[in-house]
Parts: structure tokens; sequence; C-alpha cells
């Protein structure tokens, strides 16, 4: 394939507008000949179209995605109504870049101001950004943007009950900065309160919870968030979106700081990314917050727009003083989440997130009658929970995959001493129904007599 | 023919009881929620969100699309973001069952197809770089900067070695400073230079055993390749540095030049912008990054590695020895990367190189053809763009680079890249890309060259065709305006 458009005879007149006779001169005029490539890289044959699609579509069959989806861990096999689709396969959208003009780019900056509108209703937050990388990164973002509104730079408490991969990612940004992140451990699948508020004192920045937590565990937020505040930390939270449907929101119960990986907010999994990143936050802290963030305004006609806003404490303005790196953000996903909410509204997203809560304690209802399957904590869940199986995990994954179901991951991936060795986790959405999951039952119960 | 009522807030359409997405009742005999969660944490009613009708929000987001200037429907000369043509065949591709919705903990077994094409990405990056360990971790460009300096210290780390200061010059994107400063390095900024050049008696003054890493963009931001790369790399490998290469600008150089030949130890890719990821109105990008074979024991995790067994190619996930850890969850942008390995297969290695070409000639056309009424400082000739300076018309009519790119949106043209890099006054960064043709620069320079002669006060005024005008942004800072809150508090 090429994308060139000029013609031969074309590039001649721009050469000799150039005042040059040839591409290779204007290379050489600028680079050192002794760093110059000799002859083509090695890389793969060119492909056709044709040839391209064949190859990928080949590639993509030993993709085991054709099974019922009982994963979770993170990311979600959640319904996306095709309006998402549509939608965001405008170009208009996907091909424009950061809203830097905004009298041109009026279409980005209204969704991405709606989008900040809608997360504040989903979260009971006053303020969001327009989106950050993902949930993990959000996380340490979170910590950093507490650090500075505490002026508290060397704790940090945080859950062992929080996303793994979300604790690795904070201890990676954290570790050349000598932050002591403090991880209160989770038992029988939530952590104790007076456990966390023994770990808090006037040195730490924040408290960082999960709601409903890695292990799929309601915890107990509201005392969490208070113990937090109590000692002039703040309580960040990292949330489920789907969950708020049935869920009490974090900024009910006390949140500085609400992140979240919103992915499920119709982002399709695509084998991890790119996906959503939630920060919003209260009014007060506004200033510190990283990432873009849109503002409602006038033009000079004095008619509504939208526009970036508080610019000054972004990279390309404060450098090295910048409350984050960031420079992109996740437009395209944050438009999914802006449409996709919009066509949930509260009704559909109050079903989606019952539905997807009954069919999980349906499913663990049931698993518990398949021989020497357990579920793991007795305490209440949303969509997700961990599972035992004293036959071994590998042997009840492998039947569950020749039944024809994908169920994970196991704990055990995480190396993580946190988390419970012998455990798998079990995520069900609104889009799996009875027949399915009774399926998936007695499928298992012939199988592991 | 703009439809201003569908343009309306988004939250001016909710109706009580309107749907757009119904789901079926729970046909299962479970407890009633009040019995499955803790009355505490059970919310009264579901969030405010508004009640919409699909038709209203198709309308309404169809509508607001069209507000937009976007590569599929304009020139979008936006300097050092790479604004090139999204194929469309990347899109169907990237949508195909077996990659849309494949689960990221999907086990090994279950995803060979993704790792085979992700492994093969990794090792096309690694060629093109000439640097042979990769990562496709980082989510974007600034996280690729911030991993890869983490990178080194994790390395001098081990060495023992304390170095605490990154250096860049005064021209550096600011993704640069501020991932520094992240990492927990001193900042240490050259000062600007005349000829755009990196000035080495100024470098060398600053070069001593705390040096960690020198972060430089090549080309630099004013298009020019820093012919002294090679000499700047001896001088910061022999105090014992290590030398970064911003990938920004590698539409310029890619199967011409590779950082690693030229002295980089480390750099960081923009797929979205040279492997033409679309640019999403402001994301996901995709920042990858290559490295020396000594620093790949320290990269973030997982890697995908490629093993030859009796029974076949196996792919696998495996953690670097010393890695950093994780610096975000599941293993990248993979979406993004999808989508540059599928314009890397299709171009082949005689078309990157082709890509590069094409590109330095439309920016070397715009720039010899435009030169006499924006002239541009720095460089008799540039690479992949070139950044022209408004100042002698600022000087003589009072016409700034900003009235000149507001006023190229009247005339049905992105703007470029306007005040970067700070060391040009009145700049205008303007890079056109390979996938444009010389009619479409003949116009643009056409629109400029009638620019300049137009009335400076109307161009002040400008733009005056768009969906709005010059927004008042001091105002909106003032009381700034975060979002809408006409359905009552949240």
């Amino acid at each position: 394939m090429s994308y060139i458009l000029n013609t031969p005879d074309q590039q001649a007149e721009m050469l000799a507008a150039i005042g040059v006779s040839s591409i290779d001169e204007i290379i050489q005029r600028q680079i050192p000949q002794d760093v110059l490539v000799e002859g083509l890289l090695d890389l793969p044959p060119a492909l056709g179209e044709m040839e391209l699609e064949t190859h990928i579509k080949q590639l993509a069959a030993l993709n085991r995605s054709d099974r019922v989806c009982l994963m979770g861990g993170g990311a979600y096999d959640h319904f996306i109504p095709a309006v998402v689709d549509e939608i965001t396969s405008r170009g208009e959208f996907y091909t424009a870049y950061t809203p830097y003009q905004p009298e041109a780019s009026q279409g980005s900056l209204q969704a991405f101001f709606e989008f900040q509108s809608l997360i504040c209703r989903l979260t009971g937050m006053d303020v969001s950004n327009a989106s950050l990388y993902e949930g993990g990164t959000a996380v340490s973002e979170a910590v950093f943007m507490a650090m500075r509104c505490t002026n508290r730079h060397k704790r940090v408490v945080i859950l062992g009950s929080v996303n793994p991969e979300y604790r690795q990612v904070l201890q990676t940004y954290t570790k050349t900065l000598g932050t002591e992140v403090v991880v209160i451990p989770a038992k029988n699948g939530v952590v104790d309160p007076a456990e966390v508020t023994t770990a808090l004192n006037d040195q730490t920045a924040c408290l960082v919870i999960q709601q409903p937590n890695f292990l799929g565990c309601i915890e107990q937020a509201e005392e969490l968030c208070t113990a937090a505040r109590a000692v002039g930390a703040l309580a960040v939270v990292s949330f489920d979106p789907i969950s708020l449907g049935i869920l009490t929101r974090p900024g009910d119960y006390g949140a500085d700081i609400a992140v979240a990986e919103g992915q499920s907010l119709g982002t399709p999994l695509q084998y991890g990314g790119p996906y959503l990143g939630l920060l919003a936050c209260r009014n007060e802290f506004v200033r510190k917050m990283p990432g873009r963030l849109i503002v409602q305004g006038k033009d000079r006609d004095d008619k509504l727009c939208y526009m970036l806003g508080l610019q000054t404490r972004e990279q390309h303005i404060r450098r090295d003083k910048a409350t984050s790196n960031i420079c992109t953000n996740q437009g395209l996903l944050a438009l999914r989440a802006t449409v996709y909410l919009s066509s949930l509204g509260p009704q559909g997203l109050k079903e989606a997130a019952e539905l997807s809560c009954r069919m999980a304690h349906y499913l663990a209802d049931q698993l518990q009658t398949v021989p020497r399957v357990t579920l793991a904590f007795d305490k209440p869940f949303f969509k997700e929970f961990v599972i035992r199986c004293n036959q071994g995990v590998d042997k009840f994954l492998a039947t569950a995959r020749d039944l024809g179901f994908n169920i994970g991951p196991e704990l055990s991936r995480f190396h993580d001493s946190e988390l419970l060795q012998d455990g798998v986790l079990v995520a069900v959405t609104e889009k799996r129904t009875k027949a399915e999951l009774d399926a998936l039952v007695s499928g298992l119960k012939a199988k592991l007599k | 023919m703009r439809n201003t009522t569908a343009t309306q807030p988004l939250f001016d359409f909710s109706a009580p009881g309107r749907r757009a997405t119904e789901f079926p009742a729970a046909a299962v005999p479970t407890k009633s929620l009040a019995d499955l969660i803790p009355a505490g944490a059970l919310a009264k009613e579901p969030p405010p969100l508004p009640e919409l009708a699909e038709a209203d929000i198709v309308r309404h987001f169809v509508n607001l699309s069209t507000l937009n200037m976007c590569v599929d429907t304009h020139f979008y000369p936006l300097g050092s973001c790479t604004m090139k043509y999204n194929p469309k065949r990347h899109e169907r591709l990237s949508r195909l069952p077996g990659i849309v919705d494949l689960h990221p903990h999907a086990t090994e077994d279950d995803s060979q197809g993704m790792l085979a094409i992700l492994y093969e990405m990794q090792q096309m990056l690694a060629e093109i770089a000439g640097l042979p360990a990769v990562s496709l971790q980082p989510a974007a460009g600034a996280q690729g900067e911030f991993t890869a300096l983490l990178t080194a210290a994790a390395y001098f780390r081990d060495r023992g070695e304390k170095r605490t200061k990154v250096l860049f010059p005064s021209s550096a994107h600011g993704t640069n400073p501020a991932s520094a400063a992240l990492a927990g390095f001193d900042c240490v900024q050259l000062p600007p230079t005349n000829t755009g050049f990196v000035d080495l008696k100024q470098l060398q003054a600053e070069l001593d055993e705390s040096t960690a890493v020198f972060m430089v963009t090549n080309p630099n931001t004013l298009g020019l390749f820093e012919k002294e790369i090679a000499t700047i790399s001896k001088m910061l490998h022999d105090v014992g540095g290590l030398v970064y290469i911003d990938g920004a600008n590698m539409n310029a150089i890619v199967g011409v030049t590779r950082p690693g030949d030229f002295g980089g130890d480390m750099m960081h890719y923009n797929v979205h912008k040279t492997f033409t990821g679309p640019h999403g109105a402001g994301g996901p990008g995709s920042g990858p990054i290559a490295v020396r074979d000594f620093l790949g024991d320290y990269l973030p995790g997982p890697v995908i590695q490629k093993t030859e067994t009796p029974s076949g190619v196996r792919y696998s996930l495996v953690t670097p020895k010393k890695s950093i850890g994780r610096v975000r969850s599941f293993s990248g942008n993979v979406g993004i990367l999808l989508r540059g390995a599928f314009y890397l297969r299709t171009l082949g290695a005689a078309g990157v190189r082709e890509m590069t070409e094409q590109a330095i000639l439309n920016a070397n056309y715009m720039k010899a053809r435009l030169q006499d009424v924006l002239p541009v400082p720095q460089g008799e000739l540039c690479m992949h763009e070139f950044v022209a300076s408004a100042k002698k018309l600022k000087d003589e009519a009072g016409v700034t680079a900003m009235d000149i790119a507001k006023r190229l949106l009247d005339y049905g043209f992105h703007a470029p890249t306007v005040y970067f890099p700070l060391v040009v006054p009145e700049a205008l960064m303007i890079e056109p890309t390979e996938t444009e043709s010389k009619q479409t620069l003949d116009a643009f320079i056409d629109a400029v060259k009638e620019i300049v002669v137009e009335d400076p006060d109307m161009l002040h005024e400008a733009p005056h065709t768009t969906s709005v005008r010059r927004p008042d942004e001091v105002g909106a800072a003032r009381n700034p305006v975060f979002c809408n809150t006409a359905c009552g508090p949240t």
C-alpha cells in the first residue's frame, strides 16, 4: 500500500521550487552520511489490503474470545449499545486532535464537557477531568494529587483489596520518590476499618480504597473515608462505574477523589487498551487536578462555547512544575462513555447493575453445588466473586473452557502476597443468560464428579 | 444549514421516562437487592443521569461532530502532531472478532494470535529504532518518557551510581521536564540558542557525574536534524550518562536514520502520530519505548517473548529480570498498536522509506513557497516540518501568528501549531505530512498569501465563519464552569 498522492511530475516541480535535485539531496544536506541507513530496513514484506485481511483473520481466529466470557479482574464484558459504535466511528471525532483551536473543535469540546458533567452525576463529585489513560494510572495520579493537596509526600495507605495491578503501578510511580506505601491486608475478602484507622496518621497523604474491591466484595467505604478525613488525609476511591446503578456514589459517602477504570462504559475489551481513566474530585481540589479540563464560557459575541480550561496546571505551560506529565487524554473513549451513559440513562444503568448483580449471585449459588467448589468469602459482593476448587484451579478452568466458558483470572497470576493463591475470580455481567449459566454448572457437575 | 437545536446542551433533551437502552428482567431466582447488598451501600435512586431518546442522542452527537475539523475533512498541518491520513482498513481490522473482544486476562494459549501481532510490532519497532529491547506498555508518548526515565534510574541504581540531573534544550516539549520531575530527577534546561541546535559548549558546561539523561527531540522541534547528535551522544556517554530521543518527530527519519545508530540509548514512539493511529480528538495515544540491550532487563513487564518449540512457535508474556514494574494495567494501548502494526505491514521497508521522503518533500516545498511571506528563521532546508515566524508581520501590521491561525480556519484549513517552540517569536509550526497532495499544499499556501495582505482589523476578529468566534478565555478562567448543572445539583 502507498498513501502518497504526488505524481513523479509533481514531485519534480516541487523539487524545482525547493531548488534541489532530489529528495536524497535534502536528506544528505541535513543528516551526516555516517548515520544514514544503507539500503532498506529489515521489515516484513508489504501486504495488500486483501492479503493483510486474510492474515489478520487467521491470527484473530487463534484468539479464543468465542467462548462465553465470565472474566473480570479489572476489565468486563458489559453490553455496548450499537449507537456507541455508530457515533464514535465518525471520522469527525476520531480523526480530529486535541481541541487547541476551539472555534474548529466545538464538537469534541462540547462532548467532553458533557462527559465531565455525566461523570459528576454518576459519581456525585463536583468536578471531573476529561479523562486519564486507564484505571491503574488514575490511582497513581490521584495519589500524587492528594500529596499536592495535603502537602504530605511521605506516606500513602492503600488497601490490599485494591486491584494488584493498580498497586503495582503505584509502587512503580512512587519508587524513585521515596514515598512509603503502606498496604493493609484484606481478611475474608474485606479490610477491617479498625486496622486501617491504626495505620493512618498525620503524615498520611491519602487512603486508597476500591469499591467493590478487587475480590468483588463490598467494603465499608463510608467508615474508611471518614477515618481518612479524620487525620486530614484525602479519601481516594477507585469505583466500578456500572456498580453505581445500584450502589451509593463515592461523592455521597465522603470520597475526596474518585477514580475508575471506565472501560465498562462502552469500550470493548480489545486486550486491555485503550481504556478510559476517570478522575473526579471535590471543588476545592480542582486546581491540583492532573489532565485536561474543559470549561464552558462565552465567545466574543457572547455565545455559549467550550474551551480547554485551567491550562496553567499542564505540562505545555508549567513544564517541570506541572500537576502531571500527561499530554494526550483518552478522548475517543471519553466520547464512548458519553454516548453510553446517554443511551443507558438512570434506568438503564440501574438495570445493567441489578442484572449483573443478580446473575452473579445466581451463578455463585449454583457453583457451590459443583463438587469441591466453594465460595472463598462470605461477604456481600456486587458482580464478581472468588471461588476455590480443591481439585485444582487448572483442572476447573480447563473443564470450563471445554464447556465453552472463559473464567478468571486466577489470583495466583498476580504474584501478590495479599491474594489467595488458589482462588479464581468469576465476573458476571448483564449479558449472561440463565441458560448459559445453567449449562456451565450442569456441565461442571457432570465432568468434575 | 447548521442545526443549532440539536447541539444545545445534552441535558436539555432529557424528559422523565425517555429510554434508549433496555435490558431484560432478571430471569433468575435470587433474593432482592436489599438482601444481597448491605443497606449502607445500596443507593436509594440511580444516579441523576439525563433520560434521553436514541433519536435525540444520534442527532445531537452527529451534529456536534460537524462542528469539528478533522483529517477526514480538512488539511490539518498541526506541527509536531503528524496529522496524517488514517487508513479505513485499519478500523475494520481492529474490530474483527477475536481482536476487539479479547479479554486482557485471556490465557496465553487463548491469545496466541494477538501475541503474534504484538510480538511482530515489538520487533518492527526495535528495527526502526536500532534499539533491540521494546516495551509496548506506555499509554502515550509522555508515559513513554516517564517509563524510560524510570528504566534509566533503575539502571543507575543497580550500578550504585547517584545521578540526579536530567538535561534538555529549551525547545523541548513540555512533557520532557514534566516527566523528568515526575520520575524524581532535577531538571536542567539549556539556554536558548540562535541556531536552534544544541550548543555543545553549553551542554558540556552542564555535564558531570551527576548527569543521568539528556533528552533531545531529533529532528528537533524546529524540524531540524541535530547534525552533532553523534558527538552529543559521545559527550553524554563519556560522563556515564544516557541519551533519550523524544520520538515525536519520527515521521522525519523512519527508514532514513535510526536513533540507535546516532547514539540514542532510549526513545519513545508516538504510534498515533508516526504510524497513524487516529488521534481520537485528543487521544488515545500509544507510546512504546525502545532501549539498548543493557537497559532491556529493567523495562516494565510484561514483554512478549517468542519461543520456537518442536511443536511450533509459542508466544508468552514475561517480566524482565530487573523490571521497574508495571506502568499501567494490562499490555498497552493495544488498539492503537494494532493500527500501527497494520500500517507497517502494508507499507513494508520501501513504503516506510517513501513515507519519510515524501513527508520531507512536502515540508520543504511548503517552506520554500511560504518563506517570502512568513520567514523561517532557522534552517536552510528542513525535515518533516518547519517553524515560520510572523514577527515581521506583527511589527509592520500588528498581525499575529494567532490571527493567521484563526483566519486559516475561515479558508477551510486547520491552523498550524502556534507559539511553540518558544525560541521562535510568533511561531507557526507547520507539518504537512506525506498524505497531502501538491494541490492541497498550493491551496494552503495561496490562502496564507492572501491572508497576510488582508485588513489587520478583520484578521484580529477572525475566525468569521466557524460555529463560534474566539472564546473569552480570561472570562472563563475567572469563574470556571466545569459541568452542566441544568438538571439541578448533582
